[in-house]
């Protein structure tokens, strides 16, 4: 719940404004990423995501640093992301 | 190196800056001089366990694990009104993961579900509202829980259900807010703390102005600080070089995620869907007033405190239990009567052992040997 993942854009959802697919620890997932500011996401683009929701665009450095901070994580990274696969937001 | 000035992962695991950190720490120390240094958020507790920071730190700087796990605070009454609402008919409640083995009086989420209760598991409260659409007949139920980093998705989703038109759709709310929490550790006359290492994720969120009144009032340094060991190190460097020239202000260690404004749209979003409750409960820290959010009366029918007649039952921590002490910063993990026998992160008593960013979790799994260690061979 606390943990906040990397995720890479990886299209904008048009027919659900608000809404991208998002490249998360090798899957695709869809994110809400209305809470980014100015403006907002695009396709490459790198974002932090607390429970289903993009709270920071980050660049790829601080993304992969954050990732291998979340692999040490060991059990509580492999929990988040076990429930993030079963994530359905749309 | 400035702060935010570190850019691979290389770069932040490499043991030879972390000693030229270390290095230049024990410098700035003046000896005989006790540092009491709170961390305030559970992840820096966990990098500081699994790192063994405590061990590049000399024996002046001590690190004091504060209240910023949500899991950890929640009291047991909250829990056992949420097993209430659970167990009313035709509702699904649902929670994230972290929070169903935490125990309240009558046992915790999993034994609920054992005992019949439907109680799902979500990564996110828009998962909730998914199951709330597909099942049209059931009254669906979010657990909200956590500090100002959920606090804005689980506003979004009210919104989002309010848009929808649910009508099968609650919050049971209890996000908390950080600062009244430190003010009130702050305000506590037994308490020894110089300086604080700020919360990364929650400053996305508020930003750092929020912290000024602990430099200015408190006259405290702060600094927010990243999450990867040398983020910490050099968090601490800072704190240290404040309180070496006397200074008291809030510094920014995080920049490459943290803006000093935070994010105002989900701020902005949490304003329009709740209100500061006038009190609430912590565990360990008793009632602070201002510190928890509850759902604004034009959003009444998503907050399951009105939809349900919710028992708001009360329960005292349990006597063993030393929780509170562990929180507020009083004694560490390994002084608690229970640690690591009747308590362990199989069978937690409290809720300090339960999440693996609690303090207990955190130094049972990674840090019983590094200081516990050192204070072994000392009094030997």
């Amino acid at each position: 719940m606390c943990l906040g993942i990397p995720g890479e854009v990886l299209t904008l959802d048009v027919e659900r404004p608000g809404m991208a697919t998002v490249n998360v620890g090798g899957a695709r997932r869809q994110v809400n990423v209305m809470l980014i500011e100015e403006d907002g996401v695009a396709p490459g683009d790198w974002v932090l995501i607390h429970v289903g929701f993009a709270l920071a665009k980050i660049d790829e450095e601080e993304a992969q640093v954050t990732l291998s901070y979340l692999e040490e994580m060991g059990q509580a990274y492999r929990d988040e992301l076990h429930a993030l696969s079963e994530s359905r937001i749309d | 190196m400035g702060p935010g000035g570190m850019r691979f992962v290389d770069e932040y695991r490499d043991r030879e800056k972390a000693q030229a950190l270390a290095a230049n720490i024990a410098t700035l120390v003046e000896p005989g001089r006790r540092y009491g240094l709170m961390e305030i958020c559970g992840g820096h507790t966990h990098t500081i366990y699994k790192h063994g920071i405590e061990d590049y730190l000399p024996e002046e700087v001590q690190l004091v694990h504060g209240p910023g796990c949500p899991v950890c605070v929640i009291p047991m009454g909250r829990v056992d009104d949420a097993i209430w609402i659970a167990e009313q008919e035709g509702v699904i409640m649902t929670s994230f993961g972290d929070l169903l083995r935490v125990p309240g009086a009558r046992g915790s989420f999993l034994d609920a579900k054992a005992r019949g209760a439907d109680i799902q598991m979500v990564y996110s409260p828009l998962d909730s509202l998914r199951i709330a659409r597909n099942n049209p007949d059931r009254r669906v139920v979010f657990m909200a829980i956590g500090f100002e980093t959920t606090t804005p998705s689980t506003a979004m989703t009210v919104l989002r259900a309010a848009a929808e038109g649910l009508e099968n759709f609650s919050v049971f709310c209890n996000h908390v807010t950080i600062i009244p929490a430190l003010e009130a550790i702050l305000a506590s006359p037994d308490l020894h703390i110089d300086g604080f290492i700020g919360p990364g994720h929650v400053s996305t969120v508020i930003g750092c102005e929020p912290y000024r009144f602990i430099a200015e009032k408190y006259g405290r340094p702060f600094v927010v600080a990243g999450f990867e060991p040398l983020d910490i190190l050099q968090a601490i460097q800072m704190l240290l070089l404040q309180l070496r020239d006397g200074r008291s202000e809030v510094e920014n260690q995080y920049t490459r995620v943290v803006p000093w404004e935070g994010n105002q749209k989900a701020l902005q979003a949490i304003d329009e869907v709740m209100e500061p409750r006038p009190t609430f409960e912590w565990r360990g820290l008793g009632w602070i007033p201002d510190s928890a959010m509850r759902i604004r009366e034009k959003y009444a029918r998503f907050d399951a405190e009105r939809v349900f007649d919710v028992p708001a039952i009360r329960v005292a921590d349990p006597p063993a239990c030393q929780c509170g002490e562990v929180l507020r910063g009083m004694i560490k993990p390994w002084e608690c009567k229970v640690f690591g026998t009747a308590c362990t992160p199989e069978t937690p008593i409290g809720t300090c052992m339960v999440s693996s960013e609690g303090a207990c979790a955190a130094y049972y799994n990674f840090g019983r040997f590094t200081r516990l260690r050192v204070r072994q061979a000392g009094s030997a």
